[in-house]
């Protein structure tokens, strides 16, 4: 039976109808809301390319049922920061251009963003620790990792 | 401006350029089936010039994710003097864009890039022939700054004035002079991708992201085994999803249509099809065996000099082995992903497609559609190094549009990606060789087992599934590349055995052939140079042709840029857990261009079997570099790439499929084991722009099986590397 659900996306009260919400979040955040930063990868939690951050704590869309983001705070990569006031991360990643295709950014960006409001001063091992569940498969690793220690020194 | 008069006067100056029509089409505008000409000899076909004398570029390569398009905006930007802020570029549309053959082989800059500068170079030359009349100055007094040319006395004429808004109607000359290297400003930066910010803050839009008003959202129901066919199809079994729309069935072609995309998802899901049983791969631990009884088609010489055989059975030292490579995935982050749209008998179909040009006589085929009916607009994916799925994701959508009767937008699940994109195929090597009592290589023979065909199109899947038509043909890439050695012993011979079947529907995947053959080829070198006691540099360097210095160049670089010491391998202390190695390795790719040179550095954990790479060197010559930064991203994705490939890819299948069919069963490289990665570029700007990306793939298995020889003295010739080959193999020393 649809069902209707309010969160906020991005700053934005949003409210989705569904049929079901066990639908995964991710779909609605790229089909109803019209947010398309976080991308399909493989519907699994196995990559990260879904990422956002629901009440500051990075989150695999693709594993969260839309029904238990009821009345949650979601932030995508579009609202994270915006060319005039980038976050710390997107500039970084900017200045490494640590980005080929791009369909994993996402995941990096968000991940690391999370990351490093628990951790402002981290290593570089620990920036790999980090991300050693986000898969990317055009070799953007060692920039990733030097935007991201990047950001962290401001 | 008055268009008669304009014309009239440019038809006194020559006729070049004639009033035809604006060009301000929005690329993704279906509506928009201009008549653009896009024939590679007119310079109309690559470039524009707007009413705000902004300039398009139209280029038939595509940027999969590699930042060619920045290099594109380069190299018009240089020749025409626009700033990059005013080049726009429109890639891969039928309809729009110059022929200019599929994006694959690190070809984009090497010969899309060069075709594109000659006509921004001839265009360049015309403007200044038009401006030069119009303000009765001499054309070589001229000087153009950001789209404005100027004379000497300061008088001026805009490119909008001179052309704005009408297309250049003048045949390419490659001979148009081109900026030389003193003068040019933009080519030769690294100059930042213009596609990077929009990714970043999340509003770049892939075909991912593309939507169409009533669009529907198609998923493909894939057979459980290659061969199944559909004995019954329970449409009831879904009635129960709201807003499933149709279940499209074709022979062994099924695919479900909802009005969203989570019903398409759950439909497909949870459809009942009852489908034949079909065991008809090989055993998976046989795969090797299975290569060797495979049926010849051909067989291919690819190089012949001197008596190799008879050199080597006269040899002091003769050595021999086998070098095999696993069936790879692509293994793209997204999906395959395509939208198609029938209106008034025509497909508009938008994918990711690295030939769309090729696509669309294959769409045309398979729908049994003239090919003018049909158009293919490229829109970025992710990234796919190679032929991956999207052609058939297009294929699917294209099948479902005609079905419904509205646009219907396809994006496979993960495990129809790793399931049904095409594979890089099994790929086995023989080798032999023969040394003096010197230790110089007196002959060297090597045998290839490798499916037939070269770089055509891939059978899309849903006419193989629907048994609609296609061309049946077997395309893997050019896969004979490299296995020819780029040294100059007295006798070779290298053979292509070009196998008539092989067990998956193969095509290319980043390096193909190139990969496999030079694995096997400075591998094998390498077993030479330990066998002579040699330094293997040291023999890599006497054994290259004098007349090629470039080549030598390369090595002699990467033995200073990774500190190498001159000794032979495997080295003597063999200590505790971890033993640590080096290996070097060289490629001239294909033979004719790019230069590479490789060190790789491992620690090897001789309990564990594992290998970790620690540190990659890698020394570059590929001519004229348009865009460092683009080269040194590209090359350090390829060695990242390449060293997942050898060390951890494998596809697993059973008897019926594929069975690593996610990324916990498909595992690829982690942040945590990624090497530190050093580059060298090596510019040469007065020599053409060779390919740069997949060349540098072709160095890293050989460099590191190398290097685990010189730490274990235990030879790796089976890819991937895993643990449980290499504890195998150290028992054995
Ligand atoms: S798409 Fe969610 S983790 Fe891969
Ligand atoms: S940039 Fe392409 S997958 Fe990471």
């Amino acid at each position: 039976m649809s069902q209707t659900v309010s969160m906020t996306v991005n700053g934005r009260a949003v409210s989705v109808t569904v049929d079901q919400p066990q639908m995964p979040l991710l779909y609605a955040l790229r089909n109803d809301i019209g947010v398309t930063g976080p991308h399909f990868g493989c519907g699994l939690g196995q990559c990260g390319a879904c990422t956002v951050h629901v009440e500051g704590e990075a989150v695999r869309s693709c594993q969260m049922p839309v029904g238990e983001a009821a009345g949650k705070r979601i932030t995508t990569l579009e609202g994270l920061g915006t060319p005039e006031h980038p976050h710390p991360v997107q500039a970084a990643f900017i200045a490494e251009q640590a980005v080929q295709c791009g369909y994993c950014t996402n995941g990096m960006i968000m991940q690391s963003a999370a990351f490093l409001t628990k951790t402002p001063r981290p290593t570089e091992v620990q920036v790999r620790e980090e991300l050693a569940n986000n898969i990317c498969r055009c070799g953007t690793h060692p920039r990733v990792v030097a935007a991201v220690l990047r950001a962290a020194r401001g | 401006m008055n268009a008669i008069i304009d014309r009239r006067s440019l038809l006194r100056a020559g006729g070049a350029m004639l009033v035809a029509f604006n060009l301000g089409l929005r690329p993704r505008d279906a509506a928009a089936w201009a008549e653009k000409p896009v024939a590679t000899d007119e310079v109309g076909a690559f470039l524009s010039i707007d009413a705000e004398g902004g300039a398009t570029v139209f280029v038939g390569k595509v940027d999969l994710g590699t930042g060619v398009r920045t290099g594109f905006m380069q190299i018009a930007a240089e020749e025409l003097d626009l700033p990059l802020g005013r080049i726009r570029v429109v890639e891969g549309d039928t309809a729009l864009t110059p022929d200019q053959g599929a994006t694959y082989g690190s070809l984009s800059i090497q010969n899309g890039g060069v075709q594109l500068r000659a006509a921004a170079a001839t265009a360049r030359r015309e403007l200044l022939r038009q401006a030069a009349e119009r303000l009765g100055a001499d054309a070589a007094r001229l000087r153009i700054e950001e789209g404005v040319v100027i004379a000497p006395d300061g008088r001026r004429a805009t490119f909008a004035e001179l052309v704005g808004g009408r297309a250049f109607t003048l045949k390419v000359d490659a001979n148009a002079p081109i900026k030389p290297p003193e003068a040019r400003r933009i080519v030769g930066q690294a100059v930042p991708r213009v596609d990077i910010p929009d990714k970043v803050f999340g509003r770049f839009h892939y075909v991912h992201d593309f939507r169409l008003l009533g669009m529907l959202h198609g998923r493909p129901v894939r057979p459980p085994t290659l061969g199944a066919t559909v004995e019954a199809v329970d449409e009831a079994s879904i009635r129960g999803i709201p807003g499933v729309v149709r279940v499209v069935h074709q022979g062994a072609f099924l695919g479900v249509v909802a009005e969203t995309e989570w019903a398409a998802i759950r439909a497909a899901r949870e459809l009942k099809v009852r489908w034949s049983n079909w065991a008809g791969l090989p055993e998976q631990a046989k795969l090797w065996e299975h290569v060797r009884a495979t049926p010849v088609a051909q067989v291919q010489v690819t190089s012949d000099r001197g008596n190799a055989a008879q050199a080597i059975q006269g040899a002091a030292k003769r050595l021999s082995a086998s070098y095999d490579f696993a069936i790879h995935t692509h293994g793209s982050m997204g999906p395959s992903c395509a939208v198609a749209e029938f209106k008034d008998g025509r497909l508009t179909s938008w994918s990711a497609s690295q030939a769309t040009h090729n696509l669309r006589k294959q769409l045309a085929m398979m729908l049994g559609l003239p090919v003018e009916q049909v158009r293919c607009i490229y829109m970025e994916g992710a990234g796919c190094y190679g032929r991956n799925g999207h052609e058939d994701a297009a294929a699917d959508a294209a099948l479902l549009a005609r079905a419904v009767g509205r646009p219907v937008r396809v994006q496979w699940m993960r495990a129809d990606e790793h399931g049904w994109d095409p594979k890089g195929p099994p790929h086995l090597v023989d080798l032999r060789a023969g040394l003096d009592a010197e230790g110089n290589v007196v002959g060297w023979e090597s045998e290839a087992f490798i499916p037939k065909g070269a770089g055509g199109n891939v059978d899309l899947t849903a006419a193989e599934l629907g048994g609609l038509p296609r061309e049946n043909q077997l395309n893997p890439g050019n896969i004979i590349h490299n296995l020819a050695v780029p040294y100059a012993f007295p006798a070779v011979k290298t053979v292509c055995h070009r196998l008539e079947t092989t067990p998956f529907r193969p095509s290319w995947i980043r390096t193909p052939g190139r990969m496999q053959n030079s694995f096997a080829n400075e591998a094998f070198l390498d077993e030479l140079a330990a066998e002579a006691g040699a330094d293997p540099l040291e023999f890599r360097l006497r054994t290259l042709p004098r007349d090629d210095p470039r080549g030598r160049e390369v090595l002699e670089r990467v033995a200073r840029l990774a500190k190498w010491q001159t000794r032979p391998s495997p080295q003597r202390v063999r200590e505790g857990e971890i033993l640590r190695g080096r290996g070097v390795t060289f490629v001239k790719y294909e033979l004719v261009r790019t230069y590479l040179a490789g060190v790789a550095e491992v620690e090897v954990n001789r309990r564990t079997g594992a290998i970790r790479v620690t540190r990659f060197f890698c020394t570059h010559d590929c001519g004229q570099i348009i865009n460092p930064g683009g080269v040194r991203s590209q090359i350090e994705g390829n060695i990242i790439h390449t060293l997942s490939r050898t060390l951890k890819e494998e596809l697993t299948f059973d008897r019926g499929a594929v069975t690593s069919l996610d990324w916990g069963s498909y595992q690829v490289i982690t942040f945590p084991e990624v090497p530190e990665i050093a580059i060298e570029l090596i510019d040469r700007p007065t020599e053409r722009p060779w390919g740069a990306g997949e060349p540098a793939a072709a160095i890293v298995p050989s460099a590191v099986s190398n290097a685990v020889f010189d730490a274990t003295g235990v030879r790796l010739r089976s890819v991937p590397f895993t643990p449980a080959k290499l504890r195998a193999a150290l028992q054995g020393v």
